[in-house]
């Protein structure tokens, strides 16, 4: 029963962590359908601001994340506007060698000037102790991960389904031509979604940063465990993307306590296993 | 009207045509072959490399530019070829070269034929998800079954036995490198023959329209099969022959990284085209060699701006872009 809670917990905080990140990744392949494997790329530029302004400048962590995540989008807009822009709707090979390219570059970029060594992000004090749950203690970092994962999700659902910009989102990815027939103009709305979720991943990424430490390789090692999340839990779902996240997050995390020896088997296997049956993941809808 | 210009004797019936340019194209690969002999005789072991990573894209081009299948695990049939070839020579003492080749290319052929039952479920995201899955599947594998694999340490211990009894392995690469380029020509021809054979021809077909090609009666899933486990045959050999020339297999031979780099070089020399796979494989390798002796980070920048710029200004790549100025020249002097 203690294995059980603790286990729980600890995929819970995991879970959310990758919900957070993968959701932005969910939200550009089900809107501009765009197999962005870059996203890893701008969650890790987000940790690096973050690890700068903690460290090197001494501000505050609110205001770290707050830097981290306006920093990416200022370097993901023109992204979006010069490069991106051009491969909407190319086929899925097109996508992923440019964007593959643009994460070689990054990382690339990302040694040269901040060195091949792990990054740490200075947390506050409130974050650094352990927790008293009554079962058992976790880290405090953890649970602020797990509840930011809950703001995130609430705040996500309010904008898409209560909000005029949510409206015309979900227009335009039901039928990008007849949205802007009718006046929406499709190109903003690719535009702030895209800096949304970067953003997104941004705030993923410092505040993962203790389950998935920042280094240079960043971009490509968790990249394959995002793409994994969306692809089962369907591109462009929330809820999906959360199941997807909380699930994968529980078998991988299960898989190390019970059995660190072949803790990815189960992972890659859960993977091969869902995507065979649900070829357009959880909740994905059928094309 | 550039088939009559090409082939002044248009009346020649086509298959004579086509052994033509067959031949030509295997004279002009020999002769770059013997000329990179001669110029660069303290880096032969490097150009084996480069063949066998060559063999690698080869198989890699049958399945993504010839059948439309989207892999980003294609790395998992070289590894296959390379652990067989070399668990055959360090455990069971069978170190006669060819028999080694041998081991490789049908254990590449029956990994391809495994992992396309998987791979082939899914299409677009989810397969390339897929392809991801079993590359890791079988890297945590190779990794986990270290008393076969030799594990994180790679697999050493293999000694293969001069090549027909004659000729040794020597310290300077001479014999992996002919041995090497001799199995690329034969590969290549065969390769050629298959993609200009009706079963090739029906490959291109699902690659451009799947449903039309299932509703003539044809078998998509199964003929996609068949081009998986001879694309895997020909991977098994890159494989088998890097694990011949350098007589260690590591677990990087297993890895999505090597899976990436071999979609990049395919795209880099052009899709669809067998010379394209040979062209991007070579340029790729040696620039990557030269650039990351000075740094490995710079490499990785480098060859990121330079696959943003091929997908934006040359998305058929090198070959295609050079097709694209010689019809222009032709174009201006006629």
């Amino acid at each position: 029963m203690q294995t059980i809670l603790s286990i729980g917990a600890d995929a819970l905080s995991y879970g959310m962590v990758l919900f957070i990140i993968s959701i932005g990744l969910s939200v550009t392949m089900g809107l501009m359908k765009v197999v962005n494997l870059a996203h890893g790329a701008f969650a890790m530029i987000g940790g690096y601001i973050a690890s700068y302004a903690t460290q090197q400048m001494g501000l505050p962590f609110g205001v770290a994340i707050i830097a981290a995540v306006l920093g990416t989008m200022l370097v993901a807009v023109p992204l979006e506007r010069f490069l991106y822009r051009r491969i909407y709707g190319a086929p899925e090979l097109t996508q992923v060698l440019m964007t593959i390219g643009i994460t070689f570059a990054i990382i690339g970029i990302a040694n040269f000037a901040m060195g091949p060594t792990l990054k740490t992000i200075a947390l506050p004090s409130q974050l650094q102790g352990p927790v008293d749950l009554g079962f058992r203690t976790i880290a405090a970092h953890k649970l602020f991960a797990a509840a930011v994962g809950v703001v995130v999700a609430i705040a996500l659902w309010f904008i898409i389904e209560r909000t005029p910009f949510g409206v015309r989102l979900r227009a335009s990815v039901d039928d990008a031509a007849m949205a802007g027939a009718l006046g929406i103009r499709t190109k903003i709305i690719y535009a702030v979604s895209f800096a949304l979720a970067v953003g997104l991943a941004a705030l993923g990424g410092v505040v993962g940063a203790q389950l998935l430490p920042i280094e240079p390789y960043y971009a490509l090692h968790y990249m394959v465990t995002f793409l994994v999340v969306v692809s089962v839990g369907g591109a462009g779902s929330i809820t999906g993307a959360l199941v997807a996240a909380l699930l994968l997050g529980a078998v991988q995390t299960t898989g190390r306590y019970l059995m660190p020896e072949y803790g990815e088997f189960f992972f890659y296997l859960a993977v091969i296993a869902i995507v065979c049956v649900f070829p357009n993941g959880l909740m994905g809808r059928s094309k | 009207m550039s088939e009559t210009t090409l082939n002044p004797s248009a009346s020649t019936p086509l298959w004579r045509r086509s052994v033509t340019r067959d031949l030509v194209a295997v004279l002009i690969l020999a002769a770059v072959a013997v000329a990179l002999f001669f110029l660069f005789p303290s880096n032969l072991a490097l150009l084996t490399r480069i063949v066998a990573m060559m063999l690698l894209v080869l198989s890699l081009d049958l399945v993504t530019g010839y059948s439309g299948v989207a892999t980003l695990g294609h790395a998992t049939l070289f590894g296959a070829g390379a652990y067989a070839a070399g668990i055959v020579a360090a455990k069971f003492g069978i170190t006669d070269p060819l028999l080694m080749l041998a081991v490789g290319a049908l254990a590449g052929a029956a990994a391809g034929a495994i992992s396309s039952l998987v791979i082939l479920r899914g299409h677009g995201l989810s397969q390339l998800v897929l392809s991801i899955a079993v590359v890791s599947l079988a890297h945590e594998a190779a990794n986990k079954l270290s008393g076969w694999t030799g594990g994180s340490d790679g697999l050493s211990g293999i000694s293969p036995s001069a090549l027909f009894g004659m000729f040794r392995f020597d310290l300077f690469g001479r014999t992996a490198f002919i041995m090497s380029v001799v199995l690329l020509l034969v590969v290549f021809v065969v390769l050629r023959i298959i993609v200009r054979s009706p079963f090739g021809m029906l490959c291109r077909g699902i690659k451009q329209d799947p449903v039309r090609i299932r509703a003539m009666g044809a078998p998509v899933y199964f003929t996609l099969v068949k081009m998986y486990a001879i694309a895997g045959a020909v991977a098994g050999l890159g494989g088998a022959l890097s694990a011949i020339a350098t007589k260690v297999v590591g677990l990087d031979s297993l890895s999505f990284t090597l899976s990436a780099e071999a979609l990049v070089m395919l795209v880099l020399g052009g899709t669809g085209k067998l010379f394209g796979a040979l062209v991007g494989t070579l340029v790729f390798v040696w620039f990557e060699d030269r650039v990351s002796a000075i740094n490995p980070f710079h490499w990785l920048t480098i060859v990121g701006c330079l696959l943003v710029a091929v997908v934006l200004f040359a998305p058929k790549g090198l070959t295609g872009a050079a097709e694209a100025i010689w019809k222009r020249m032709r174009g201006a002097r006629s």
